[in-house]
């Protein structure tokens, strides 16, 4: 038994955009979401530029009620919640507390760390000996499954509740999850994305590595320049990104509006092994993800027109790029275009993955390619691989059939999806 | 404080966790947490940290795992107040 597997709802809280259609419009017109924050400057941080989403209190209440906002102290839940119940909508189903329950529907909705600084509260209280005053809200908002036990109990859902994480590559890999859950016929719907928090403590450990760029201090919507000669760093961004995936028997049924097919994917890992470390590709690994990908979805690598890459903004772009002509044995001006969600809304982590599959898939529907900002000064070492006009500094409209999205992630684990438009 | 101010004191306080109107409506002495007002029992650690707050009061173990009534609650107030 396999099924096709379609998108029918999607929902995004970006730096650049909270909801899908703020979101399309500001990645359609090249906005920036990144901004200076003083709370990193005033604790030392190098980079002090990042993408944080803005919703009001107002918002807020809309999505989750006055229990579960009290001591609520997780973005990446907030974020995931949100996200989650705009594309479950999105997907034409309705919020009912009282809902039967759906056993048919499931949730693989990953992070990294969640809930970081509900984790530093209770480290203060614990260290102050009052562990007694943590109360409830302690372990459901810092456990890393807290985004999909939150939105499994709001929307009541009774198949597979699930969280992953492999860093960078985890919205890919919840996806794709999802997707084998539903073809091999376990599950008719599945909620699958990733969260991750808005949280100078996220965010640190990065600045300490020393990869993130702190040259655009005083220029932030600058700052995140990928594939650009002057990248100096990723820019650390945050959100959410959430897709309902549901085979297609279901969503015809149903009648429901469908952005996109999901026709494959893989997932690998490099193991550390032929240049690949706990934080560099293994480039054999990404090469071979992307080909199984290709074969996977049953399409040649002529048929992809393009290429939603994971490229950060550090000096791993220029392999990014050589590792693309290699898996697709595609060059010059037969390579397909390419873009980079990242210059817009900064790296956002385990979110990424989500938030950069949602604006692939909305190309599809939508048939355009979104700008690369930041890009004027492309790098040479890429414009020996590809031209220049496959890098689109302005929107393009353009018809699309294959979309192929590729997330990588610190341990050397790589994810790779196709989308294609949508047929009969 | 009387008894019956202590009882809209803590009304106040439960309220939020509460998931039974109809029996909040009709909060009295005999009223049971868990099974009258349905909270969740994860959130009764919550109702004890907001009532010692409120209080200004510390509440033992002992008397934590007693305070499932208004009544049981009332008394163990009044007893850790001195009234």
């Amino acid at each position: 038994m396999s099924n096709r597997v379609v998108i029918t709802g999607l929902g995004v809280v970006a730096p650049n955009g909270v909801g899908l259609e703020e979101f399309t419009k500001a990645i359609k017109a090249g906005i920036s979401g990144i901004t200076f924050h003083q709370n990193l400057n005033d604790k030392g941080f190098s980079c002090c530029i990042g993408g944080i989403p803005i919703i009001s209190e107002e918002k807020k209440q809309q999505y989750l009620s006055p229990l579960q906002l009290r001591g609520f102290h997780s973005s990446s839940i907030l974020y995931g919640c949100l996200a989650g119940i705009d594309a479950w909508k999105d997907a034409g189903f309705s919020l009912d507390e009282h809902s039967d329950l759906d056993y048919n529907s499931g949730i693989v909705f990953g992070t990294g760390t969640s809930g970081i600084e509900k984790f530093r509260e209770a480290i203060y209280k614990i260290d102050d000996q009052k562990v007694r005053r943590l109360g409830s809200t302690s372990v459901l908002q810092t456990m890393a499954s807290g985004i999909s036990a939150y939105l499994g109990g709001i929307l009541g859902l009774g198949n597979q509740v699930t969280t992953n994480s492999s860093a960078c590559t985890t919205g890919t890999e919840a996806l794709l999850m999802g997707f084998e859950r539903i073809k091999n016929g376990k599950s008719k719907r599945m909620l699958v994305g990733s969260s991750s928090d808005s949280s100078l403590y996220t965010w640190g450990g990065f600045d300490a590595m020393r990869v993130m760029s702190y040259k655009h201090n005083e220029t932030p919507e600058k700052g995140s320049r990928p594939m650009s000669e002057t990248a100096s760093g990723f820019v650390p961004g945050s959100g959410s990104g959430a897709l309902i995936l549901e085979s297609l028997e279901s969503a015809l049924e149903r009648k429901a509006n469908i952005y996109a097919e999901v026709i494959g994917g893989n997932i690998n890992s490099g193991g550390q092994r032929n240049g690949g470390t706990l934080t560099a590709p293994n480039p054999e690994a990404v090469q071979k993800c992307i080909r199984d990908a290709l074969a996977d979805a049953g399409i040649n690598s002529s048929e992809i027109d393009v290429i939603n890459g994971h490229l950060t903004a550090t000096s791993k772009d220029t392999l990014e790029i050589e590792n693309w002509t290699k898996a697709l044995q595609r060059k010059e001006g037969e390579f397909p275009y390419i873009n980079s969600l990242k210059s817009m809304v900064g790296h956002c982590l385990a979110a990424a993955g989500a938030i950069e599959c949602v604006a692939s898939v909305l190309q599809i529907k939508e048939q355009f390619i979104f700008p690369n900002i930041n890009c004027e000064d492309i790098h040479p070492e890429i414009l020996k691989m590809i031209s220049e006009e496959k890098i689109p500094r302005k929107m393009i409209e353009k018809k699309i059939n294959n979309i192929v999205k590729a997330s990588f992630g610190f341990g050397d684990v790589n994810a790779c999806v196709i989308f294609k438009k949508y047929t009969k | 404080m009387t008894k019956e101010e202590l009882i809209t004191k803590l009304s106040a306080i439960v309220k939020p966790y509460i998931q039974n109107e109809e029996a909040f409506k009709s909060l009295n002495e005999n009223t049971d947490f868990i099974n009258d007002l349905e909270i969740n029992s994860a959130n009764l650690v919550d109702i004890i940290l907001d009532i010692e707050d409120e209080f200004d009061i510390e509440i033992d173990n002992d008397s934590m795992e007693q305070m499932l009534s208004v009544k049981a609650t009332v008394e163990i107030i009044q007893k850790k107040m001195n009234i």
